[in-house]
């Protein structure tokens, strides 16, 4: 009987503080058998050597792309090599990898396509002011310009299974991909689920986030795209 | 405008735009050499969309133009980086 094959896609860029602990904490909470994969965006630190020394896979973008290139490339990478589920997961030590079970076990009892973990359940509290603000607008946008209502629709935790692996297409590069996963999950019908998770917002993982400054750009990209 | 016609013609003959580019700026250089030479011709437009002079019609016409052909290039920008996208992609994956 056929193993299904799980994948742990971790976008990266210019992580090389947090990654190979990060990739060591993932590990341990995976059934044996899983594959975690390093997608490197570009990086300038040693990211890559890092992440390979503590086991994953790593693919190497030669340039930067952005957080949806990334993620592009992970999503294909489990497309080709005929991965059943994938789930993203951050770099930057905000996840929590004891949550990857709770976010995978609507796909294990196939009652949904992708699965999003949502912060603003059991972590409201921990989101500073201003991302509360822009996650909120965020959302809001994802109802107007998509009709689905999500309670965090920023969240770089979700899981997917075969169906969405070979259905979802990101053309978006940077940040607004968030968004762009609502969008294919409207176009495709798939299933969604949410799952409440918890958030460990640190100095550096707010550094490394989405600039509050970037929103607007984000916004207006994603308004052109209706208009494509 | 003569100016305008021969760097058009220049550009296609080089190979830097197609046909359909080439005739889109002979059309849009066409008219304007129109509207410089018969300004008869703006005033009767502007009459029909309701526009009190000619020159005002042209400028607006102009105004529609330019953030159409800016919204034009937003898209073919927003396409090219989607093709490098898939062009570091299958590097990565190589």
């Amino acid at each position: 009987m056929k193993k299904n094959k799980l994948l742990v896609i971790i976008p990266a860029f210019n992580e090389d503080k947090v990654i190979g602990k990060t990739i060591t904490a993932v590990m341990a909470a995976v059934p044996e058998g899983t594959s975690v994969l390093v997608v490197d965006d570009g990086s300038n630190d040693s990211t890559g050597e890092l992440a390979k020394k503590a086991g994953a896979i790593v693919l190497r973008h030669p340039i930067n792309r952005g957080l949806g290139g990334a993620l592009g490339t992970g999503l294909y990478w489990a497309k080709i090599k005929d991965f059943d589920w994938c789930v993203t997961f951050d770099a930057d030590g905000q996840h929590d990898p004891r949550d990857l079970a709770k976010v995978l076990e609507p796909l294990y009892s196939n009652s949904a396509d992708v699965v999003v973990g949502t912060r603003t359940k059991l972590g409201w509290r921990e989101i500073p002011g201003d991302r509360k603000f822009i996650l909120s607008l965020s959302n809001w946008l994802t109802w107007w310009l998509f009709g689905i209502k999500t309670s965090d629709s920023l969240s770089g935790f979700r899981a997917f299974n075969r169906r969405a692996i070979e259905k979802i297409q990101l053309r978006t590069d940077r940040m607004e991909v968030s968004n762009e996963f609502f969008s294919e999950i409207k176009r495709h019908k798939l299933r969604l689920a949410e799952v409440p998770i918890r958030v460990i917002y640190t100095d550096y993982s707010r550094l490394k986030g989405q600039k509050n400054s970037n929103a607007v750009d984000v916004g207006v990209k994603l308004l052109l795209r209706l208009f494509r | 405008m003569i100016f305008a016609f021969t760097r058009v013609w220049l550009r296609m003959r080089e190979g830097s735009i197609g046909i359909g580019m080439f005739i889109f700026w002979i059309v849009i250089w066409g008219l304007a050499l129109v509207a410089v030479v018969k300004p008869g011709v703006t005033t009767s437009v502007a009459n029909r969309l309701g526009i009190g002079r000619g020159v005002d019609a042209a400028l607006y016409i102009s105004i529609v133009l330019l953030f159409y052909l800016n919204f034009r290039s937003n898209v073919m920008m927003e396409n090219l980086r989607h093709e490098i996208n898939k062009l570091t992609r299958e590097i990565a994956i190589k």
